[in-house]
């Protein structure tokens, strides 16, 4: 073993193929390769929420004519949540009298668990990913619903009525968006013909975004409210239920449910980069390099590909994740009944008319079809579909406000029908 | 002993005990915890029978949806969170009698099916190792397939539409006439 190879090899990514290079296909070098993933992959997950939480702050900030953050650690207050980690690590750990211990101590190392495992199937790189099921999206919403439970257990644990309110809602939202979520997950699986992640990934040669960006658009809109941020943050609404299932919690472990949604919100934008926008690939550059005549750039056969595609995949996910952090900025929250109606009679019906639209036309068109044509028709009927769907909308909107105004004005023609005969007195 | 053999016994013990603390445990949402780890117990003997995507629909249906659906059903009724009835109740030896029946039903298949002694040997079929690759496409297209089990599959789709079209139905407040 030579220290600069291990180095670069550590470096290109590719560590477990020069253990097996220098000690041979044995069964220990597998098991230091998949802890050594194991590590790197949760680790990274844990440290980077250091940075998204001040990224959230400083863009809510920013967004909000604010400053933010900006004394611990310079004038951007880089440290400031460091301060924030010391401070709830060193905080006690409380158990509430009256509390269920098992459940209440359970939930926050559960729902970390959790948050951290959908992390497996994310391909980072060529090959660079925790182990390439071929059932990669289905296993990322199996795990997702284990969530659930997470946050009953501690709603339920806490004994307190306002954290079992909070527990009641969350399973309300998320059992309910889990449905809208599958069914627009299932519409690129149909396209790539898989359900692998990095499959996915390779049947992008024009990036799913812009193929059915109205899946693409329901799976956004029911991440938001997998996560429970705003503008579906009735998990946790301060000003109605204080802070929902974790506000017996306290210190770290409440440290643990922010961690938890933090880690999910960036898998969320991480899947999305890898169902809808081509992962570490650069499909769109790849597509103005054919125009010119030049080979696309294949990341899989380059030495440094994997490393290359760090890059390429994290500003990908940044994006996103800006978008997360900029509809929470702007957007207020939803009512509960608005919540599971937009979610019932709009976002499931929708979606479920997009699967017929799409699986018909992928079966329709010959197998030998151009792909710019595929994708054009696929194209249109996303947008037909779309434009229906808030046609229909904007009707019933309508109604219900021609309805609230003649109920209204019956209201006003009442109220002066009885004060007219006193005037006239 | 093979690593294979170690985790089965550690899934084993995980999903056997678990059950055992279901029946036993008077605190109803506790029991429920462990039906859950059960389920998950047995999750990881998909797993380990290559079969990732009955074990992703454990997780997703057992623990996602059913669990929870029985945890809201004893939180909707508190007082039966300790109750101070014996799990034994008179039904003891009916139990008994029939888990015996389908544990003997079970050791019988299982030997008339692999052990060179028995009856049934399942000759000519796929090497294990071809089947287990591709297992989940195998699985789709029986599905659909109509000389394999797209009857089932639509029978069983349309049962479970029909549950749930009776539930709404039966949840729904009568229309006061």
């Amino acid at each position: 073993m030579n220290p600069i190879d291990l180095l670069i090899a550590t470096l290109q990514l590719r560590l477990g193929e020069y253990l097996v290079s220098v000690y041979g296909s044995e069964n220990w070098v597998f098991v230091v390769r998949d802890v050594l993933t194991v590590l790197t992959i949760s680790t990274f997950c844990l440290l980077i929420v250091i940075f998204l939480i001040w990224l959230e702050r400083k863009v809510i900030a920013r967004m909000q004519d604010r400053l933010g953050p900006n004394r611990v650690g310079g004038r951007y207050g880089l440290l400031q949540t460091v301060a924030d980690v010391l401070k709830l690590l060193t905080k006690e750990s409380l158990t509430p009298a009256g509390a269920d211990k098992w459940a209440y101590n359970l939930a926050p190392l559960l729902i970390v668990m959790t948050a951290l495992l959908m992390w497996a199937v994310i391909p980072f790189g060529p090959g660079a990913m925790g182990a390439d099921l071929n059932i990669g999206v289905f296993y990322i919403l199996a795990v997702s619903s284990v969530s659930v439970v997470c946050l009953l257990l501690a709603g339920w644990g806490s004994n307190n009525k306002y954290a079992l309110l909070g527990a009641f809602r969350s399973v309300a939202q998320l059992v309910s968006y889990e449905v809208p979520m599958v069914l627009s997950l299932l519409i690129p699986i149909i396209l790539a013909g898989s359900m692998a992640t990095e499959a996915i990934i390779g049947a992008q040669y024009i990036p799913f975004l812009f193929v059915i960006p109205l899946s693409a658009v329901i799976f956004f809109i029911s991440a938001l409210a997998e996560t429970g941020r705003t503008p579906f943050d009735l998990l946790e609404a301060e000003s109605e239920i204080v802070a929902g299932f974790h506000v017996e919690y306290g210190g770290m472990k409440f440290g643990m449910f922010f961690l938890a949604e933090f880690i999910g919100t960036l898998l969320m934008s991480a899947l999305f980069v890898t169902i809808y926008w081509g992962g570490y690939t650069l499909p769109l550059v790849n597509l103005v390099l054919g125009v010119f005549g030049l080979p696309p750039i294949d990341l899989a056969s380059l030495a440094w590909g994997r490393t290359l595609s760090l890059p390429i995949f994290f500003g990908k996910v940044f994006v996103i994740y800006f978008v997360f952090i900029w509809i929470r900025a702007t957007l207020p929250r939803v009512r509960i009944d608005q919540m599971l109606n937009l979610n019932w009679k709009f976002l499931v019906p929708l979606s479920l008319v997009l699967i017929l639209v799409v699986a018909i036309v992928d079966k329709a068109l010959p197998a030998n079809t151009n792909v710019w044509a595929y994708s054009g028709i696929m194209l249109l009927a996303n947008i037909l579909i779309a434009v229906g769907a808030i046609e229909l909308l904007r009707r019933r909107g309508r109604q219900e406000r021609a309805a609230a105004e003649a109920a209204h004005d019956d209201e006003l023609a009442d109220i002066s029908a009885e004060a007219l005969p006193a005037a006239h007195h | 002993m093979t690593s294979q053999q170690v985790i089965f016994i550690i899934l084993a013990v995980i999903t056997l005990a678990s059950g055992l603390v279901v029946v036993t445990n008077r605190n109803l949402f506790h029991a429920a915890l462990a039906m859950m780890l059960s389920f998950f117990g047995v999750a990881g003997f998909y797993v380990l029978l290559e079969a990732p995507f009955l074990a992703a629909s454990q997780l997703l249906v057992y623990i996602g949806a059913i669990s929870i659906l029985i945890i809201f059903a004893i939180m909707m009724t508190r007082r039966l969170m300790s109750t101070d009835e014996s799990p034994f109740n008179s039904q003891w030896i009916a139990a008994l009698f029939g888990t015996l029946l389908i544990g003997g039903l079970i050791i019988f298949v299982i030997v008339s099916v692999f052990s060179p002694f028995g009856d049934i040997i399942i000759a000519n079929s796929a090497p294990p190792s071809l089947a287990v690759q591709e297992s989940t496409v195998l699985l789709g297209r029986s599905f659909v397939d109509p000389d394999q089990y797209v009857i089932p599959f639509e029978i069983a789709s349309v049962l479970l539409l029909g549950a749930l079209v009776g539930s709404i139905a039966i949840a729904r407040p009568e229309k006061e006439s």
